[in-house]
């Protein structure tokens, strides 16, 4: 794909209750954000595992919205806390990785917040498009597979099944 | 798997902006794609006969509908899927009209996002589980806590529909802050007189199972079955032998040694009292802080003279387990006593207004005790510090309220009538008498409370004054009242005999304690929330917890009387079937994953997480690993994420279905 044509792949794991809603009403409200965005529904922003994120990350995304119900606001008192204080954690941990902070972003918007969703996804959209297409994985996948020849005939592109060591 | 996938063109909605025919055509190529049509009106009767007649028609496994959000039609689809045999769960919904025609202009790209979420879709019902709901039994037995009017209310509404009710009262006995009153807005009919026959009827109620002096010391379980610990504070009097002849209370030697808190604190009682003499159950109590007996084991002259050997020094505190299945929660409220703030509270306080200091400054509840027959002075208008008659007095509306910097930001509602009821009851007993009342708006919304105001000021000549008090001050026997007054402008100062604070309505005390007990949120002022402001008022967020009264926020009594019946019809509508269904969108724990490590447990915001032992044949305990209680499970997926070992998963939304989803990105 050309330079100039190249669109960013957004995904955006969001909860059921707030920013789903949220989401909705953006689009009752017939507001307008660009169409690079694709959400996935969770139940609540502290089910959404960090392995959701690398793995969209490997599958090509260029960049991540995580967002839920404001603190204080969650449908179930208090998993968009133990979802802040994880990703206060994950977000220095995919620096470390070699990613770029920015193309991982959290927000709050709840349901009343047509106009802070549109905003967000746009902001989103934005920086991701201004960094550029993510190719860490990339890298990352021909470095180790240079410096570990391909032996065991193991296809990284497998989709992670469940329970296996991420 | 055969999976059929159907796009609504929603008339023009999605259509105009999404090109359905393409999106339909690429879906047929998706693998385990059978059939893929596209529709004008999916939901409309000729569209869900269409997916009905694919289903048997290509014996489909499962659907993919592209349409509107699935929080408006989910349901439609999976109502269809199952009268044409297949699971409901097996139904995926792509949002394509409020994630995508509406927030899109560009056909081409529109179509093409479109098409993706289709193929997101796809992947995830190729995972979908069948999943069968999930019923629990329903014990149908309402807890209501709090004996005030709210849960009076409640608990006479249950039990006449026929089920039993336990209910639970802190004081000795039940009436609440409602029994204090002397006469009511906006028609000044007593408040004892109506309220006393309804604490009898309970009393008398054979469903109504009445425990005074209780406590909610532990709530277990979940919706429909919920296992509840009472403490039973020791009486020191048997309730079985005591007839209430009142004998005791008389005899007792400690005439003055304890404030009467029913009187708030305008008078006292001895060690062993009753509330006020209306109470319900009309059983005394003997308060051992003060009861001589206690002090140095001598006296024991209520002993001496009751005859049914009712008192009992030994007594001890009694634990009750009570099977319920709703709880109505309705503790009401306190007044905000401004001299006695609590070292961590906010508020600043209003020393200035010399409450505790000079004795002539009271608080609402304290001029309804003075006010009423019943109370102190026996409905004559005595100020506290000698007893005469006050020919002037200064009422100061919003002590506390709708005060951001001093106090808390919230109207408490009741106090612009009942200040208005103050000075009409005074004015009718002291025709010399003056009465001024500083306000900052009159707040009179209900049925005929602006036409009491208006005759508190026009027939009555109470005098109202806009504006705020900055000091009260003693001089030569006096209160001098200084204020503003906004509306002519300029500074007043009034000589008054007696000033009455309308204080704040707060939350309980331990009103944060008790919800943490139970396990429903409160705001920061300790208000009980409500799981939606507007169509959800009466339900807390919390399963089979109802809320009534005060205890949600600052209410007047017709209010907390609705509200009461309300939660008593929600409560009802629990009752009305034998089991209760819900979604199976729970968690589920692998067990021969699972290592036991509980990290499970102490994420779940429900306490759903239990300890499950993993026993061999000879019933000896080899592993433990976790358990999640489906009936407390509210299906956050909170410790799916948490769980190292991916031990964890959610129905509905499993990591499998998860990443198949971003797979198909």
């Amino acid at each position: 794909m050309k330079e100039q044509n190249w669109e960013p792949k957004i995904v955006a794991f969001v909860c059921n209750w707030c920013t789903y809603t949220g989401a909705d009403l953006a689009g009752t409200s017939r507001l307008k954000y660009p169409t690079n965005v694709k959400l996935i529904r969770v139940m609540c922003s502290g089910g959404i595992d960090p392995v959701f994120i690398l793995k969209a990350f490997e599958r090509g995304a260029d960049g991540i919205l995580v967002s839920g119900c404001h603190p204080n606001d969650c449908h179930y008192n208090a998993g968009n806390f133990h979802a802040r204080r994880r990703w206060t954690f994950f977000h220095e941990l995919l620096d470390y990785l070699g990613i770029d902070k920015d193309r991982l972003q959290f927000s709050w918007v709840s349901a009343s917040e047509g106009k802070k969703f549109v905003d967000v996804v746009s902001k989103v959209v934005n920086d991701v498009k201004a960094m550029g297409p993510f190719k860490g994985y990339e890298q990352l996948n021909k470095e180790f597979m240079t410096e570990f020849p391909d032996v065991s005939g193991v296809n990284n592109d497998v989709i992670i099944k469940e329970g296996e060591a991420v | 798997m055969k999976i059929g996938v159907f796009i609504c063109h929603c008339g023009e909605n999605i259509g105009r902006t999404v090109d359905c025919p393409r999106v339909a055509k690429a879906c047929e190529w998706l693998p385990g794609v059978e059939v893929s049509l596209d529709y004008k009106y999916m939901c409309s009767d000729p569209g869900q006969n269409m997916i009905k007649d694919e289903i048997r028609k290509k014996k489909l496994d499962a659907i993919v509908v592209g349409s509107c959000s699935p929080h408006m039609h989910e349901k439609t689809f999976r109502k269809a899927a199952v009268d044409a045999g297949i699971n409901p769960f097996l139904v995926e919904i792509a949002n394509l009209r409020e994630h995508c025609s509406w927030v899109h202009d560009d056909i081409d790209s529109a179509t093409d996002k479109a098409i993706d979420l289709v193929r997101m879709a796809v992947e995830k019902v190729k995972r979908n589980v069948p999943l069968t709901t999930i019923e629990v039994p329903v014990t149908k037995r309402t807890l209501v806590i709090g004996g005030g009017i709210a849960g009076i209310q409640a608990a006479l509404d249950v039990a006449n529909a026929g089920y039993e009710v336990v209910l639970v009262e802190k004081e000795p006995s039940i009436g609440g802050h409602m029994s204090q009153l002397s006469e009511t807005f906006p028609t000044l009919d007593c408040s004892q007189c109506i309220l006393t026959p309804r604490m009898v009827e309970v009393y008398q109620h054979p469903r109504i199972k009445l425990m005074t002096y209780s406590e909610v010391e532990k709530v277990e379980g979940f919706i429909g079955n919920f296992t509840v610990t009472i403490r039973k504070k020791a009486r020191h009097i048997d309730e079985d032998k005591c007839t209430g002849c009142g004998l005791c209370i008389t005899k007792c030697p400690t005439k003055k040694k304890a404030f009467n808190s029913f009187e708030e604190d305008l008078a006292y009682r001895p060690a062993v009292y009753v509330p006020f003499p209306q109470a319900v159950p009309n059983i005394p109590v003997i308060d051992e802080t003060v009861c001589m007996y206690y002090k140095n084991g001598k006296c024991g002259m209520c002993v001496k003279v009751c005859g049914r050997e009712a008192i009992d020094f030994n007594q001890q505190d009694k634990i009750v387990t009570e099977e319920i299945g709703a709880i109505i929660v309705a503790t009401g409220y306190k007044l905000y006593k401004i001299d006695k703030k609590p070292d961590d509270s906010p508020i600043k306080g209003y020393g200035e207004y010399g409450y505790g200091k000079f004795k002539d400054v009271v608080d609402g509840l304290q001029f309804e005790r003075i006010a009423s027959a019943s109370g102190p002075t026996s409905g004559e208008f005595k100020r506290p510090s000698d007893g005469k008659e006050p020919k002037k007095i200064v009422f100061i509306q919003c002590v506390g309220s709708r005060d951001e910097s001093k106090g808390f930001s919230y109207c408490s509602k009741i106090c612009c009538m009942y200040t208005a009821k103050h000075a009409m009851l005074y004015k009718h007993k002291v025709h010399d008498g003056e009465a001024y009342v500083f306000y900052m708006d009159i707040r009179s919304g209900g049925k005929m409370y602006d036409e009491f105001v208006r005759r508190a000021i026009e027939e009555d000549g109470v005098k109202y004054i806009r504006g705020r008090v900055s000091r009260i001050f003693e001089k030569d026997g006096k209160y001098i009242v200084r204020g503003e007054d906004t509306i002519a402008g300029m500074p007043v100062e009034i000589d008054a005999d007696m000033v009455v604070l309308a204080t704040a309505m707060i939350a309980q005390q331990d009103a944060s304690e008790l919800a943490q007990t139970i396990g429903i949120p409160y705001d920061k002022y300790g208000f009980y929330n409500e799981a939606h402001p507007k169509l959800r008022p009466i339900e807390s967020t919390t399963g089979g917890v109802f809320l009534a009264g005060a205890c949600q926020s600052p209410k007047d009594i017709p209010e907390s009387v609705a509200m009461a019946s309300a939660a008593a019809a929600k409560a009802l509508v629990l009752f009305g079937s034998d089991k209760l269904e819900r979604e199976p969108v729970v968690a589920y724990v692998n067990e021969s994953l699972c290592a036991g490590c509980f990290a499970c447990k102490k994420v779940c915001p429900y306490g759903a997480v239990e300890v499950k032992e993993l026993k061999d044949r000879n019933g000896v305990v080899y592993r433990e690993v976790a358990y999640v209680n489906t009936g407390l499970c509210q299906g956050c997926g909170t410790c799916t994420a948490t769980c190292p070992s991916k031990s964890v998963e959610l129905a509905g939304f499993n990591n499998e279905e998860i990443f198949a989803q971003i797979a198909a990105l």
